[in-house]
């Protein structure tokens, strides 16, 4: 890789050892993906729960603090695992909290902005068209590349803390336009209604393009969706597919045509009935018994509180339902009266965590959960692996369900 | 003894038995890492322990978390030998860095999966880019 004369530095350590660390792992893994330099960066977006950090990784983090090191870059954090003000609750252990301490306490001293949120996009400071961001989380990368049109690879914890550090990226996959085109292209056959419709479409795509370099391209769309929407359909597809960019004709700015985005030579590929119908219902059914209600992944905007305080109004939830949210929209969510409505119905907003990132496999054994209802697309698919059995619904028929105690 | 030629990769040499899968991977996904196995259940490895193993897969899948997994996976004394792919993603690759684990990708003669079966005892060269089935499983 050609390095300029600062980076150099940075890898004979002149700049410190914690920046020395920072270059030497871009090259690794820059080489691997044959990428000729580095591109700045912006921003960089950190996930660093405790869960996937661990011990070892908490160990990582403060050696790192310890030598000094400090971002050169905005740095802000993914969600973190474990709400400080309410974990014991909900089956979490002194342990898993003395874990996160740490890891807040390292980042901190980095210089970390702890925002813990899947949704700067919608709070932060969302990204312009071209910029070269360092995203750390794959709703946030897909949201960023595909409906900003900015340029960011899926940048795990350690890669886009080492761009935080280093102020750039190996430039490779979609920092170059090559890797932008589109490379599958699917028509709808319904139109989506509703975010969890969004999320069923991002699924099917994201299932059927099944890899990190594949662009689907989707094209029969008569519907505009709402950032929330959009947050839904990038989200699934990427839990389901990797996927880290895909085009609407129409919508999403590299492609307000299906030749700008590359899309007019593939063959149009039919999403069916039969193909949403089968994402949705290989997750129960009616008249399931049910353990726990959970909306998260992506954290909600104060627009999805809002609706769901709408429909927690008055009621009484017979199971628990949890809901977690954005430490920049609670204060507000907070001030509107929504957190009330929801808490009095019997829900529990928790704050700056992502449920799935957050030990659920312990929490779902320190309770017995295991029948899980959601309208995340993205969460139902990543619970399988955890011992759930988790069945989708729209937010509307969770709550409904909720009250009932029984998928409704 | 036959040996197939990859990109160069990253990490050490190693040489253990393969388990193979048609199949995509996450750490996050389809893991138990307390007890060291497959855990999630439509995977085609589903309760095969991964310790000491190369894992032979398609393309990685999911989320970012894997990037730490490895790492975390490899302090906790569970961990596979070496991962490779027909094609890694970001953030295997982006993991593998960071834990010191040897992975390879992108063979020359086809699918890596059909390739190598599940017991074949292999070298895995990441330096040079080459992967050496010893003997057949």
């Amino acid at each position: 890789m050609k390095l300029n004369d600062e980076e150099q530095a940075m890898l004979a350590g002149d700049l410190g050892p914690a920046r020395q660390w920072a270059m030497d792992h871009q090259i690794k893994v820059g080489r691997l993906f044959d990428a000729e330099d580095l591109v700045p960066v912006s921003q960089a977006h950190m996930m660093g729960d405790p869960e996937a950090v661990g011990i070892g990784g908490a160990e990582f983090l403060e050696n790192l603090a310890a030598q000094g090191a400090v971002v050169e870059i905005p740095t802000i954090t993914d969600p973190r695992g474990v709400d400080l003000n309410h974990y014991s609750p909900i089956g979490q252990t002194e342990e898993m909290a003395t874990l996160e301490r740490r890891i807040i306490a390292a980042l901190g001293r980095m210089g970390v902005m702890m925002t813990d949120t899947c949704i700067n996009y919608q709070t932060i400071m969302p990204p312009i068209r071209g910029e070269h961001v360092a995203f750390g989380d794959t709703g946030v990368v897909i949201y960023a590349n595909s409906a900003c049109g900015a340029r960011s690879n899926f940048e795990g914890g350690p890669s886009a803390l080492a761009a935080g550090l280093t102020g750039r990226t190996p430039r490779y996959g979609l920092h170059l336009d090559e890797n932008r085109r589109a490379t599958r292209r699917f028509v709808v056959s319904e139109q989506p209604r509703g975010l969890t419709d969004w999320g069923v479409l991002g699924a099917v795509a994201g299932k059927t393009a099944g890899s990190y370099w594949e662009v689907p391209v989707i094209e029969g769309l008569e519907v505009m969706p709402t950032s929330d929407e959009m947050k839904h359909l990038g989200a699934a597809m990427a839990s389901y597919g990797s996927t880290p960019l895909f085009h609407l004709v129409g919508i999403t700015p590299e492609a307000p045509t299906i030749a700008a985005c590359g899309g007019g030579r593939l063959t149009p590929e039919k999403l069916t009935n039969e193909m949403m119908g089968a994402m949705r219902s290989r997750f129960g059914g009616k008249g399931d018994k049910l353990d726990v209600v959970v909306f998260a992944a992506p954290q909600l905007s104060l627009v999805e509180m809002r609706r769901l305080a709408e429909l927690s109004a008055g009621a009484s939830f017979s199971v628990p339902v949890l809901i977690c949210t954005a430490p920049q929209v609670y204060p507000d969510a907070i001030r509107m009266g929504f957190v009330e409505k929801i808490e009095t119905a019997g829900g529990k907003v928790l704050v700056g965590t992502c449920f799935y990132n957050g030990f659920a496999r312990e929490i779902g054994e320190a309770n017995g959960w295991t029948r899980l209802l959601s309208n995340s697309a993205k969460i139902v698919n990543i619970l399988g692996g955890y011992g759930y059995q988790p069945a989708l619904a729209s937010m509307e028929d969770c709550i409904a369900a909720a009250i009932k105690g029984e998928v409704a | 003894m036959k040996t197939l030629k990859c990109h160069v990769g990253m990490g050490e040499k190693v040489e253990a038995d393969a388990l193979v899968a048609k199949d995509n991977f996450s750490a996050r996904y389809d893991l138990d890492r307390i007890k060291g196995v497959f855990s999630r259940p439509d995977h085609a490895l589903a309760g095969e322990s991964y310790h000491g193993k190369v894992l032979v897969f398609d393309t990685a899948k999911g989320g970012v978390a894997s990037a730490w997994m490895l790492h975390e996976m490899k302090e906790r004394g569970l961990f596979p030998a070496a991962i490779l792919f027909n094609r890694a993603n970001t953030i295997l690759a982006q993991g593998a860095a960071l834990a010191n684990l040897s992975m390879c990708d992108r063979f020359d003669d086809g699918d890596v999966t059909d390739l190598i079966r599940t017991g074949d005892r292999l070298i895995v060269d990441p330096s040079v880019g080459e992967v050496t089935i010893l003997r057949s499983g």
